[in-house]
């Protein structure tokens, strides 16, 4: 399997205002393979957003190289064809609805790339579909839920069929229904579409349906693993202010009392399953 | 426990006589006691913010009453005027909101309001600061030159020095990362504690829910639908989840034990309590109800 991204000696720095720069990465190397769902977990300010800016060139590099399919984030003839490969999700659903009607809003991006009208026509019942949203077509946004919203922003991304799709915390101002819709969507798209996800995100038990969890700490990758390998490392989480899903740290609490049971048990159905076990050889 | 707060018979209706006609409040009713921690939960647009603007009186209801105190909040100026002091509104991402030059002057536009002193004015910026751990350094700098979480924070001091006694805030740590939450929810917890306030929390995570407030409202389509314990409340949670909400993890995990045929009662919400539950029947022996 390829790269979809490269990140080599990644150097970035904000200006800060008292002539110091505020250095935010220094050396920072990342591989993100094609197809992989990678959740990027890590504190307010730890550099999660300032990464996913490098991953479409919204922000470039000051030394080391970002490359996207190949492709050097450097050089500005570029660009375009990285936007087309990568696309973005971000927090505010409102902030990214441009159009009074659902479709035509979905249709904004393949329309700036010039795309002819029956492929648009396409792209954006393929989008809307894939996204569960194509009763909604003639909908006004506005009027739509958070997590339809939501939705139709990563259906707005997906009719550019690009390769990659970045979120950045696409849940944070949603209900429980809609985090969860947009969740299963994601997931979907990476399993079904093979399209690689980058999901930033500050809930755990998101972060539990991808294949590889990053967690960044003051600009750098502290752990790399598989959700099981990371979510172990309690401690490790609680140090850089996160924490682990209520179902590792429930079973790290009846470890602590002695019972000795599989810390890796991450989903509800699991977590249970291993407890069901334990009960049961308990009263054998 | 004494209320404070109570909303008579409540209901409020959008866009009266257009096409667009909604009604956001059905004949709500509650009242809220002094000193209590009261959680708010409900979908998108089942009503939660129409509700809370109708608490410091930024909405007028179509029928039924505010009161504070007992009295009705509508029915003179000055009462309505009152109320939006003892009732204290902090919004969804309150930092939007910040505006003045200094962090010290944004906290102070509350109390400045209120027509108090200079003395005071300083001594009430300052204990809000205080609980919501804004340093003195802070204190004179731009509030545009924070970070989001002490963004975050500054808003919250410029409600909280008013001083109110009712504290409303409206998902005070979405955005947030888990250490940044559990740190705001201990400087919401130091200002009831030290006030003896009443504070209204709407949130969309369960678990924080579940593990701060002492009772807890559910809103469903306009209607207040539950208004219990969260041991009541997460108790059901078929209808929760039919109600686009969701139980806490650990109780999912309890109800699926149940499922397989355990003998242990769903009633944990927070990771202690399912430990304890837990505890016994993992160790063998049997669970104590």
């Amino acid at each position: 399997m390829h790269n979809a991204i490269e990140i080599r000696d990644l150097r970035y720095a904000y200006p800060d205002d008292q002539a110091a720069e505020h250095v935010v990465f220094e050396d920072l190397n990342l591989d993100i393979r094609q197809g992989s769902f990678v959740a990027v977990l890590g504190h307010n300010g730890c550099g999660k957003s300032t990464l996913a800016k490098h991953l479409n060139a919204i922000l470039l590099p000051e030394g080391g190289s970002v490359t996207v399919y190949g492709l050097d984030t450097r050089q500005e003839e570029n660009l375009l064809a990285i936007r087309q490969q990568v696309g973005m999700v971000f927090q505010n659903p409102d902030n990214q609805i441009v159009s009074n009607v659902v479709e035509e809003d979905v249709a904004f991006a393949p329309e700036n790339l010039g795309v002819a009208s029956e492929e648009i026509r396409r792209r954006v019942d393929a989008a809307l579909e894939a996204v569960g949203m194509l009763a909604y077509k003639k909908h006004a946004p506005h009027l739509l839920s958070g997590g339809q919203k939501q939705r139709v922003a990563i259906a707005g991304v997906l009719a550019m069929q690009p390769k990659t799709i970045v979120l950045d915390e696409p849940t944070a101002m949603l209900d429980p229904q809609g985090r969860q819709e947009v969740v299963s969507i994601v997931e979907k798209l990476s399993r079904e579409q093979n399209i690689t996800v980058v999901l930033i995100t500050h809930h755990m038990d998101e972060a539990v349906c991808a294949d590889r969890v990053l967690v960044m700490d003051d600009g750098k990758i502290i752990a790399d693993g598989t959700p099981k390998e990371v979510f172990t490392q309690i401690r490790l989480l609680k140090s850089v202010g996160l924490t682990a899903p209520q179902t590792t740290l429930l079973l790290d609490a009846l470890n602590q009392d002695g019972c000795a049971l599989p810390l890796d048990a991450l989903r509800v159905d699991e977590c249970a399953d291993a407890l069901y076990q334990k009960i049961k050889q308990a009263k054998a | 426990m004494e209320p404070v707060l109570e909303i008579k018979n409540l209901s409020h209706v959008y866009g009266v006589d257009t096409p667009f006609e909604h009604v956001a409040l059905d004949n709500v009713s509650l009242s809220v006691g002094r000193g209590e921690f009261v959680g708010l939960i409900g979908h998108t647009g089942s009503g939660k913010s129409t509700l809370i603007q109708h608490m410091n009186g930024l909405l007028k209801p179509m029928s039924g009453q505010v009161l504070f105190e007992g009295q009705d909040v509508w029915q003179n100026a000055k009462l309505t005027r009152q109320l939006r002091f003892h009732v204290g509104l902090v919004f969804q991402y309150p930092e939007y909101q910040l505006f003045e030059e200094t962090v010290f002057q944004d906290i102070a536009f509350g109390p400045k309001n209120m027509g108090l002193s200079e003395q005071e004015i300083r001594a009430r910026v300052l204990r809000a600061a205080g609980f919501v751990g804004i340093t003195d350094k802070e204190l004179e700098k731009s509030p545009f030159d924070l970070s989001g979480g002490q963004k975050r924070r500054a808003a919250i001091a410029g409600v909280i020095a008013m001083e109110p006694d009712v504290l409303i805030l409206d998902e005070p740590t979405a955005g947030l990362d888990p250490a940044g939450r559990e740190s705001i929810l201990e400087n919401i917890r130091a200002y009831q504690a030290a006030q003896g306030a009443s504070v209204i929390m709407v949130s969309h995570s369960m678990e924080e829910i579940a593990s701060n407030v002492d009772r807890l409202l559910v809103m469903n389509d306009s209607h207040l639908v539950m208004d219990a314990t969260p041991q009541e409340v997460f108790a059901h949670p078929e209808e929760l989840v039919r109600m686009g909400l969701a139980v806490p993890k650990v109780t999912q995990v309890l109800l699926r034990l149940r499922a397989l045929g355990v003998d242990v009662p769903a009633s944990a919400f927070t990771v202690e309590q399912a430990e304890k539950l837990l505890l016994p029947l993992v160790k063998g022996g049997s669970a104590v109800c």
